[in-house]
């Protein structure tokens, strides 16, 4: 196990490795974003409340929760970055940043859309909404970081502990319409209590939990594809790497 | 920081870790010191209770009332705003969002007036986190009670 961790970690093999899975986790994200997607706007029913307006849900749900997925697994590649040097783990912190910005993005104009109509107003300063916008700025933040330095591997560390610092805030963010009064909603999916008592009905849950697999994968394969752009580039004076590129 | 016998990387292993629980720390400090300015809105609860100075702008949050909609000339409606303790009638004249209707949850902006009605220059619809089909809505019956008010927490009761 740990020597097949070692092997992974060393860039070629690397390479290798994620050549040959990306292709496979984006054929299969696609594919069910598109089956979630359809089942979200042909099958399934329309709300009890809000009509039509609610199939928002199957792209803005996927899209904020990997904005705060995302982070935390940047978080985690900044502490094994920051603890044991791993050049993979600085790979995977610095290509994670822009993709969890789109995402964050998406979430806000997928929610400013649907919230003009349903609140009647595009953004409200409560707290979920702030600290999803703090989110977008904290991504760009890591990223710039990242650029401010000559040396990749000084930027990806000063990065890291950027990304550390605003992990609570995800946390916050995550309970912030738990623990406060705000206009956005609850959780609808992670909630003890929505466990015993589904908090929506299942010919509406079926496309959304499909189109939440289809995001992670899409994502997986998007992070590894970034990933291997920024392996070739650190390596670009060695064999291997030359060798990939001129193949 | 520096004890003999910690090697390069457990003392980088203790600076991640103190990093971490220091921003915890000082968040969660900061969290339970500005928990009233957290709140997007107050409750009736907190308007009746005496605490909010009178006459102030501010948000208020609860139930519209079912059988409370009275509409007047134009946009002009009066209903009353719950949260399951406590009431206060509210008067508003403007465009309603989609979602407002009587047993929804609503954010208004506006302040008391004379200590008598809440008087509102814009009403927000705040919409709960169940989803269902109106055919399923229609037999589990109107889900009314205790549960709908779970959202609107009072900020000056202690919770």
């Amino acid at each position: 196990m740990w020597t097949w961790f070692h092997q992974l970690a060393s860039p070629p093999t690397f390479y290798r490795f994620a050549e040959s899975l990306a292709p496979w986790l984006f054929a299969a994200g696609v594919l069910l974003v598109g089956a979630g997607v359809y089942g979200g706007l042909f099958v399934a029913p329309p709300d009890y409340q809000q009509g039509d307006a609610f199939r928002i849900i199957y792209v803005h749900v996927p899209a904020a929760a990997l904005s705060m997925s995302i982070y935390v697994a940047m978080a985690l590649a900044a502490a094994v970055a920051l603890i044991w040097r791993m050049k993979l783990a600085e790979v995977a912190l610095v290509a994670a940043a822009p993709v969890g910005a789109s995402f964050t993005a998406l979430a806000l104009v997928t929610g400013m859309l649907w919230g003009k109509p349903m609140w009647g107003a595009y953004w409200v300063w409560d707290v979920r909404l702030t600290l999803e916008l703090l989110l977008l700025f904290q991504y760009l933040g890591v990223l710039g970081l990242n650029r401010a330095y000559a040396d990749p591997r000084a930027g990806a560390r000063a990065s890291a502990w950027l990304a550390l610092i605003g992990v609570v805030f995800v946390y916050i963010n995550k309970k912030s319409v738990e623990w406060w009064n705000s206009l956005h909603q609850g959780s609808t999916l992670l909630s003890f209590e929505g466990m015993r008592n589904p908090k929506i009905s299942g010919d509406m849950l079926w496309p959304l939990l499909v189109s939440l697999a289809g995001f992670y994968l899409f994502f997986g394969a998007v992070w590894l594809r970034r990933m291997q752009n920024e392996v070739l580039w650190r390596e670009r004076n060695t064999r291997w790497a030359q060798e990939r590129v001129a193949a | 920081m520096s004890r003999p016998g910690l090697t390069k990387r457990q003392k980088r292993m203790v600076a991640v870790a103190a990093l971490v629980t220091g921003v915890s720390l000082a968040a969660a400090l900061g969290v339970t010191a500005f928990r009233k300015n957290m709140m997007y809105f107050y409750t009736p609860s907190d308007l009746l209770s005496g605490t909010l100075p009178a006459g102030a702008a501010l948000q208020l949050g609860g139930l519209v009332e079912r059988g409370s909609l009275k509409h007047g000339e134009g946009l002009k409606i009066e209903f009353v705003m719950s949260d399951c303790k406590n009431a206060v009638p509210v008067r508003y004249d403007g465009v309603l969002p989609d979602l407002f209707r009587e047993g929804q949850g609503v954010v208004a902006t506006g302040h008391m007036e004379a200590g008598q009605v809440f008087v509102a220059s814009t009403i927000l619809a705040k919409h709960d986190e169940n989803y269902m089909p109106p055919n399923v809505a229609k037999a589990v019956g109107n889900v009314d009670g205790k549960h709908s008010c779970a959202p609107f927490k009072s900020v000056t009761a202690p919770s």
